[in-house]
């Protein structure tokens, strides 16, 4: 239907665009005067009219119409004496009420139900006659104060043109929208969460295991069911877990991405840089559902066999195998930001540090990378945040249960696989544990902000000192 | 230490440090190309498939048809008799318990397999035809030589009889190998030996398509409006500084917001392209929108003034000369986000594309799955044969990306222009 409609509006109002060229340059000969913009910018000033008033109301009117006639139904079914205790079981006789009305529904069907469906497809085309007719009037009525303008012969190249910035500011405040959306969404779950369990009951908890908290209403719970999950969303594990697998990446792709960032800025041929360059690229670019793939399958259970050879016991799914794969997935971050960070150095410090008789390698330890630390801190601290933003590889390698433990050759688990286990597959609302994905997202997300935040600043304090 | 020991010493410490650079560079081509050797051997396998010869007679005692039956008797009549007389005909079976294993060396669709060949070709009631029936997962893998025969019986999923089977077949030339259609036609299965990565294709195909058409144009508005329109104040400010945020969001939170927002809230289909669509939309926006930018930053401002000065407007110089001398940049900026985009599974996840979906999806509101979640799905199935399919499929997804990375890059080169 809404296909339809925009489908409608599209041609129509491109359809006036050869109206609106035509008309102006009659009017132009009929009163003999000079058009202030060309014919074909009164032809893009009406369609312009013509098309967003009309798409933006229909936009508006089909963002909130389900939620209207929900409302609607809800009360009418109410009224007529269908019986729901909260929000669940009112959504699920919508539910039903709906499936009637599409033919899809085959279980009991009683008067109340009937004649809320009845009373649904009555409101239903209500509104959708409704709709039609308001998109018909805002056409009309904006064509014909376009057409108003046109005759008076407005400036209508300086007029779209506005009206076209207009749209370009729009689109950049997507960009808000998104950063909004992403809060919003993350904050109304996690106050929820957080009115049941504790906020320092979850920040300095050291048992994780939501599967224990399956109780459904959490606005009546009894005291030991409310101690039973105090205990269950402990966050401590989680963070260490997480710590702990994102120290291991680092500790292998700082070193390895800091020199061939060094090697690549200070020693490398253009020759090899050219080659080597996209190539450790390439390592950012695999989708990091292969490398839990890669960690799963080969390298985790060859580090078992290892293990097995010289007599330790190694979890299958150890924080060793994802903590290596995430390293070596981070090394192209570190690598190429280095590489930058070290370009921009000024010639003449290393031009001085060689008058002085430097080597090389001396004048690159303590007069580049000093110089460079700024930088070079930033682009760890970006890998920090994506290293504990990463979800497939530790989804994959590193395990479910949420130990609380420094043996890398153990099984540990991390926020982002938390958030995956509860949320995959389906959830029921509402309930404690799809609450706690949505806090895990909030502190991942303040987490990551807060390092890109400082990392940012460092790169910029860095790049205005040598600018 | 005299001073040539301490020449020779800081000589050495020189040496040894464009030593540690080089290495680390060695590691990573070396992983890449572990990596890659790694999936290409385990996968390679997958794109044929394991037959078996068989010779089907069309009993007209056992099929209710005729000769010249319309097609959709043929549909609904039951071949069920006449493949199980098949299957058997394969080997003599002594008891019920054999029988079982033999028929369960070809795959669970034989029956489907023989009703197309009648299909193709409607009067075989009461002929012979040799038909190469697919083989089941088991076979496949100890064919293909990814299943070890020597552990001790009760620890293979491949009894003797069916080892003595599956030899003897191999003696008489009954077994092939064919190209593997079901791999690129069939939906996702339980049995490995049908599961395929069609729904997933298409499903990625529409998710994609979904997040250029709305990703793409926002972008490149956007990264105009905020190069060449934007007054220096605070909103343009913090839009830049949300943007820059954005890039940065762990992917998995596009995953929450997707929920909270598109699901819960405005109540789309779950586990659908559409839904996916525009999650990897709003990922991807920040990220297209930063080379877009940097690419209409790259254009001199010559151009610019040199347009305002033979009186076009702000507009004009913008549309008609800085965006399509921009245009390069900003199309191969375009596809590497895309590409990343085609990669990510996190977020999908969370909106359903884990469902079993075995449907080949025909629109952007069906149900489905997507190549990368594909790869999650299949690699925590058990089966043997899920190993080699999931390979398979990553090489798919690699070849997606290197050919769009080759796009960009192409691109970038070709029309690029160097000013100076």
């Amino acid at each position: 239907m809404n296909f339809v409609l925009i489908f409608l509006i599209v041609i129509f109002s491109s359809s006036l665009f050869f109206y609106g060229k035509s008309k102006t340059k009659s009017i132009s000969i009929e009163r003999n005067i000079k058009l202030n913009a060309l014919p074909k910018f009164y032809g893009y000033y009406l369609v312009l009219w013509s098309s967003i008033p009309a798409l933006v109301f229909l936009l508006v009117w089909s963002l909130f119409e389900p939620v209207i006639i929900k409302s609607i139904i809800i009360e009418t079914a109410a009224n007529q004496g269908a019986i729901f205790n909260d929000k669940n079981e009112a959504n699920l006789i919508y539910e039903k009420i709906k499936a009637i009305h599409l033919g899809t529904y085959f279980g009991d069907i009683d008067t109340i139900l009937k004649e809320s469906a009845i009373s649904y497809s009555k409101f239903l085309n209500i509104f959708t006659n409704s709709k039609i007719v308001l998109i018909f009037v805002t056409i009309i009525a904006s064509v014909i104060f376009s057409l108003k303008k046109i005759k008076n012969n407005n400036k209508a190249r300086e007029d779209v043109e506005k009206i076209l910035k207009g749209l370009l500011f729009v689109s950049s405040l997507i960009a808000i929208l998104t950063t909004l959306g992403i809060i919003f969404s993350l904050l109304f779950e996690s106050i929820k969460f957080f009115s049941v369990i504790n906020i320092f009951d979850y920040l300095f908890g050291t048992n994780w295991s939501p599967q224990r908290a399956f109780i459904r209403d959490a606005s009546a719970i009894t005291a030991a069911e409310y101690d039973e999950l105090r205990d269950a969303f402990g966050f401590v594990p989680l963070i260490a877990g997480t710590s702990f697998i994102a120290f291991i990446a680092m500790f292998v792709a700082v070193p390895i991405g800091l020199f061939s960032g060094i090697y690549m800025a200070e020693y490398a041929s253009y020759k090899i840089r050219r080659i080597s360059k996209p190539i450790i690229e390439i390592l950012a670019g695999i989708p990091t559902v292969v490398y839990g793939f890669f960690a799963a399958l080969t390298v985790g259970p060859f580090f078992r066999q290892i293990g097995e050879s010289i007599g330790l016991t190694v979890s299958s799914e150890s924080a060793l195998a994802a903590g290596l794969i995430m390293g070596i997935m981070i090394i192209p971050y570190i690598s190429s930001l280095s590489d930058d960070v070290i370009n921009s150095v000024p010639q003449s410090l290393r031009d001085g540090s060689y008058a002085v008789g430097a080597t090389k390698s001396e004048t690159i330890k303590q007069v580049v990378i000093p110089a460079a630390l700024p930088g070079i801190i930033g682009s760890v601290l970006l890998a920090v945040s994506r290293a504990i933003g990463e979800t497939m590889i530790v989804v994959m390698a590193a395990g479910l249960a949420a130990n609380l433990t420094i043996n890398p050759l153990e099984s540990t688990t991390t926020i982002t696989t938390q958030i995956v286990m509860i949320l995959v597959g389906d959830q029921e609302f509402d309930s404690p544990k799809t609450q706690s994905a949505f806090a895990l997202g909030l502190t991942l997300f303040v987490a990551t902000l807060i390092l890109n935040y400082i990392a940012q600043r460092a790169v910029k304090k860095y790049r205005e000192k040598y600018d | 230490m005299t001073k040539e020991q301490r020449l020779k010493k800081r000589h050495a410490a020189e040496k040894r440090f464009r030593l540690y650079g080089l290495t680390s560079i060695l590691v990573a081509l070396v992983f890449v190309l572990i990596l890659v050797n790694n999936i290409f051997s385990k996968g390679s396998s997958a794109f044929m498939k394991t037959v078996i010869n068989v010779e089907v007679f069309f009993d007209p005692e056992l099929i209710e048809i005729e000769n010249g039956a319309p097609e959709e008797n043929i549909r609904e009549a039951d071949f069920y008799d006449i493949t199980i007389e098949t299957l058997l005909k394969a080997y003599p079976a002594k008891n019920l318990d054999e029988e079982n294993e033999l028929i369960d060396l070809f795959t669970t669709d034989a029956e489907i397999e023989i009703k197309k060949a009648f299909l193709e070709n409607n009067n075989l009631i009461g002929k012979k035809i040799n038909l190469e029936i697919t083989a089941s997962d088991d076979i496949d893998q100890l064919h293909k030589g990814n299943y070890p025969r020597n552990l001790p019986e009760d620890r293979r999923r491949i009894s003797n009889f069916q080892l003595k089977i599956y030899d003897n077949l191999l003696k008489n030339n009954k077994i092939n190998k064919n190209f593997n259609n079901y791999f690129f036609n069939n939906g996702d299965s339980r049995d490995p030996e049908l599961a395929g990565i069609g729904g997933a294709l298409v499903g990625s195909f529409y998710s994609i398509i979904i997040c250029l058409l709305l990703a793409f144009p926002v972008a490149v508005l956007a990264s105009i409006y905020l190069e060449e329109f934007a007054p220096k104040n605070k909103i343009t400010d913090f839009i830049e500084i949300n943007i820059n945020n954005l890039a940065a969001v762990p992917s998995i939170v596009y995953g929450l917001l997707a929920l909270q927002i598109l699901l819960a809230t405005i109540q789309l289909p779950r586990s659908t392209p559409l839904v996916a669509g525009i999650t990897l939309a709003l990922m991807t926006l920040p990220r297209i929108i930063i080379p877009c930018r940097a690419s209409l930053k790259a254009v001199p401002p010559s151009i610019r003034e040199g347009a305002l000065a033979v009186g076009a407007s702000k507009f004009q110089s913008v549309f008609h000369h800085v965006v399509p001398l921009s245009l390069p940049g900003t199309l191969s900026g375009t596809i590497i986000g895309l590409a990343q985009a085609l990669g990510e599974t996190a977020p999908l996840i969370l909106i359903g594309m884990v469902a079993f979906v075995v449907d080949i999806p025909s629109t952007p509101i069906d149900p489905s799955s997507s190549l990368p979640v594909q790869v999650y799905l299949w690699s925590e199935s058990a089966e043997r044969g899920f190993v080699e399919k999931t390979s398979a499929t990553i090489m798919m997804l690699l070849s997606f990306l290197i050919v769009m990375n080759f796009i960009a890059v192409y691109l970038r080169q070709k029309f690029e222009k160097r000013w100076n």
